[in-house]
């Protein structure tokens, strides 16, 4: 086996059964050290980092764990993430975190984030009010002002100050792990032969759940393979994929999605963890430099309004610079921000001339047949027309 | 044991219910000039937490898509419009307010009881409901109209309350709102006139806050779920204005009036709950009717905060306005408070207001209400040993009302509330003697 498909049967496993115990590891090695569990969509991670605490991402739990008891706090019309985290909490399986935070991504989650405060009184729970409003000059002041109350309740967690410095440490630090994770998506843009989803997908997911440092020299040694891999490509469309951005699809339904006929060049998957477009600056103030990154630098997703330019633009911008043949839409059941985002992206794409295909979800799914079924109908539609 | 009567029906039509049809036809006439003849300009917002005091001040016609939704869900003809969004792409589990103002809007723009402008500014008032942002982006796009997304930060510290930096960020923007609406109608903002309509909103305030605590009274004069809503449109439509004032006057006169002759909605309360969440708009006669027939009269709900929460307290200064209207916005309403905060509104509406009970209206389309409401339950059941009756439908998809299910519910719930009743009675009169 090569070395990127060592590390992909390595963490596979333990992230489709329980992700979570990955950081468990590490917690077992460093028991005088803190963990934030950190909801989708995206975090400030720096500032947990810089405080002496690893940020871990609580993104769900996959299709392995039954929800017993969730179900009797969140309606059948609420999404599975939201109710197999709290089935988490519930469970006593995040016992080993010592705070969480979640974001003003969605009601759900919102909502979430008090019942985890009442559920769970020994752990620190922060939420985090994201600016909607991207054309303001003082929303700038405004996410300063949030990154520093919750900066202050981070020191309160961990007992250790936030210096500058630390924080500048901390940012370039994230700044090298997502520069790579952007070398990986560059290859499947390129040449998605060399790199499938799923290998994408497990060398991404495992940053949220390691110490930075560990994932970055992972990934340097995955990439010095991987530039030198030189696959035919198959008979396949290429598409771009939207829609993904909070719950994760199952592993199992990227490897259909792709034998079904797809190169997927590129995702939202874990869009939080890779949200901005370009290194954050370490010069300066590094907490302005955060936020300003955040209104000026961060990625177009379902959870932000940004009134400059329409999300369904940045879709086709997207296509488009992709080189792709149709854009896949895979929307979580009852994910509110993505199937309302659906209603523009086809509205645009019709308008266009591209291709799509609306399918959803669930992280609990079991059985990927039909959704199968459905691509390979799609793809086959495409390449014999 | 007592049976409930089938045919008990409320038919209360006093003077506020005339005052409020006529000066509420006043309005849609002016909203329909808009549209029809183009007088005026219409701002579209949202009804948690409005600034609609600032819209006043400029003569502007504020239009609440929330509003047109609820009309065509009330009058029944919301399901084609829904339909049409959905077939447009919006998906079934999308929240239906959206979906029937979406199908209208791109049709003729007619609601049973106006024509809808079309909007000079979409102003996103984003208090609580993240699905206003979708709403409005939607609606920017289908018309290529001009949108704010005016920012209000949720709150979301310990004290419950907004932190300064919040205050001046909702203020900041407010005054970027005055700009866009002095570039709109080519008029400075008269400052002296914002405070005389601040002011009359503080007004309008008292009186409210006032009726609202005249529940508190046994029986209660009126229910503050099925009644509230009457008083709830001009709230939002016309507060700050002189037929505002004259409106709650008049309202709080007549409940005054029958506190004294001690006359409630109902021939006997036998029953005060607290109910949580939006009302079912599609089938509201049938849904009071079910409470009706128990002797259930709310004493305090939950939806009627949502534009803003009076009765704990806040009032408008017209000495600082702008500050004001952003407290507004960030505190007082229910929407823009926690999930937790809202439980201890509850709580307090349960002590306070004497309430024998709690029913929480579980509706899918808006999950800013409903998400997590089982663990509301669970706190009042298990931590407050509230009688707690969780029932689900729909704000607007007729699809979703279930009426022998929810009959049953409720049936079922008051009935063992009587049961509980006759042995307290028994008891009592057991350990007298």
């Amino acid at each position: 086996m090569t070395t990127v498909e060592n590390l992909v049967s390595q963490y596979r496993e333990p992230l489709e059964n329980a992700p979570l115990d990955l950081a468990l590891g590490w917690k077992k090695d460093h028991p005088d050290r803190k963990l934030v569990g950190c909801y989708p969509v995206y975090t400030p991670v720096e500032i947990i980092h810089a405080a002496g605490m690893l940020p871990v991402g609580v993104i769900g739990a996959g299709n392995r764990l039954e929800i017993a008891h969730a179900d009797s706090r969140f309606q059948s019309f609420v999404c599975s993430i939201v109710k197999s985290t709290l089935e988490l909490g519930l469970t006593e399986r995040l016992k080993f975190l010592d705070g969480i935070v979640f974001h003003s991504i969605c009601d759900p989650a919102r909502n979430l984030g008090s019942v985890f405060k009442r559920n769970f009184p020994d752990l620190m729970v922060e939420y985090i009010h994201f600016p909607q409003n991207m054309v303001s000059p003082h929303t700038i002041d405004y996410l300063i002002s949030e990154y520093k109350r919750v900066a202050a309740s981070y020191e309160e967690l961990s007992g250790i100050k936030i210096t500058d410095e630390a924080l500048r440490q901390s940012t370039a630090l994230y700044n090298e792990q997502r520069r790579l994770v952007r070398e990986l998506y560059a290859i499947r843009r390129k040449t998605p032969q060399n790199l499938s989803t799923v290998e994408c997908y497990v060398l991404t997911r495992i940053g949220t759940l390691l110490p930075p440092e560990e994932h970055i020299a992972i990934l340097r040694e995955a990439l010095t393979e991987l530039r030198r891999r030189n696959e035919k490509p198959k008979d396949r469309i290429r598409v771009v994929l939207e829609g993904s951005f909070c719950e994760q699809p199952p592993i199992e339904l990227l490897d259909a999605l792709e034998a079904a006929g797809c190169y997927i060049l590129d995702d939202d998957f874990l869009t939080g963890w890779r949200w901005f477009s370009a290194d954050i600056s370490t010069e300066g103030d590094p907490m302005r430099n955060l936020a300003d990154a955040y209104i000026n630098q961060s990625v177009y997703s379902g959870v932000k309004h940004d009134t400059r330019e329409p999300k369904s633009k940045h879709l086709i911008d997207k296509f488009k610079d992709t080189g792709a043949d149709a854009v896949l839409i895979l929307a979580a059941k009852f994910c509110e921000p993505a199937l309302f985002d659906y209603a523009l992206y086809k509205r645009a794409l019709e308008k266009e001339g591209i291709p799509h295909l609306c399918l959803e979800f669930e992280e609990k799914m079991w059985i990927f047949d039909k959704a199968r079924t459905e691509v390979e109908t799609f793809v086959e539609s495409m390449l014999f027309d | 044991m007592a049976q409930p009567t089938e045919t008990v029906k409320t038919s209360y039509q006093g003077q506020m219910h005339l005052l409020q049809k006529e000066l509420m036809g006043r309005y849609f006439e002016r909203v329909t000039r808009a549209a029809e003849h183009g007088e005026g300009k219409a701002v579209y917002m949202l009804i948690s937490g409005n600034p609609v005091e600032l819209i006043q001040a400029f003569d502007l016609i504020p239009v609440y898509p929330e509003i047109d939704a609820l009309q065509l869900a009330v009058k029944k003809s919301a399901l084609p419009f829904i339909l049409k969004a959905e077939e447009l792409g919006y998906s079934t589990d999308n929240c239906a307010y959206v979906k029937a103002d979406v199908g209208m809007f791109l049709g003729d723009r007619k609601t049973p009881f106006a024509t809808i402008p079309l909007p000079s500014l979409i102003l996103c008032n984003y208090v609580g409901c993240n699905v206003y942002l979708q709403w409005f982006e939607h609606l920017a796009e289908y018309c290529d109209g001009q949108l704010y997304n005016l920012d209000i930060p949720f709150l979301r510290s310990p004290s419950g309350q907004p932190s300064p930096e919040d205050i001046t960020y909702v203020v900041r923007q407010l005054e970027e709102v005055i700009e866009i609406c002095e570039k709109l109608t080519g008029k400075t903002l008269d400052y002296a006139r914002l405070k005389q309509i601040v002011s009359r909103s503080s007004e309008i305030g008292e009186m409210w806050s006032r009726i609202k605590g005249l529940t508190k009274n046994l029986p209660s004069p009126f229910d503050a779920y099925f009644d509230s809503v009457t008083m709830m449109a001009p709230l939002y439509c016309l507060r700050g204005t002189e037929d505002g004032v004259r409106f709650f006057e008049t309202a709080l006169k007549e409940m005054e009036e029958k506190v004294r002759m001690g006359t409630g909605p109902l021939p006997e309360e036998r029953f005060r709950f607290i109910i949580e969440g939006p009302p079912p708009w599609p089938y509201l006669r049938t849904f009071r009717d079910m409470f009706s027939k128990w002797g259930a009269v709310a004493v305090a709900s939950t939806y009627s905060t949502v534009g803003g929460l009076w009765e704990f307290g806040f009032r408008h200064d017209a000495n600082h306005p702008l500050e004001s209207i952003a407290q507004h916005m960030l505190q007082w309403n229910v929407t823009n408070r926690n999930f937790l905060q809202r439980y201890q509104q509850i709580r307090r509406y349960v002590e306070e207001w004497h309430a024998d009970a709690l029913v929480i209206h579980s509706v899918k389309s808006c999950r800013l209400f409903s998400a997590g409401q089982g663990d509301m339950r669970e706190y009042f059941t298990k931590d407050l040993n509230v009688p707690t009756l969780l029932i689900e439908s729909d704000l607007e998809d007729p699809r979703y009302f279930s009426e022998a299910q929810l009959k049953n519910r409720i049936d079922a719930f008051f009935e063992s509330l009587e049961h509980k009743k006759v042995v307290r009675a028994g008891a009592e009169a057991g350990g007298a003697a």
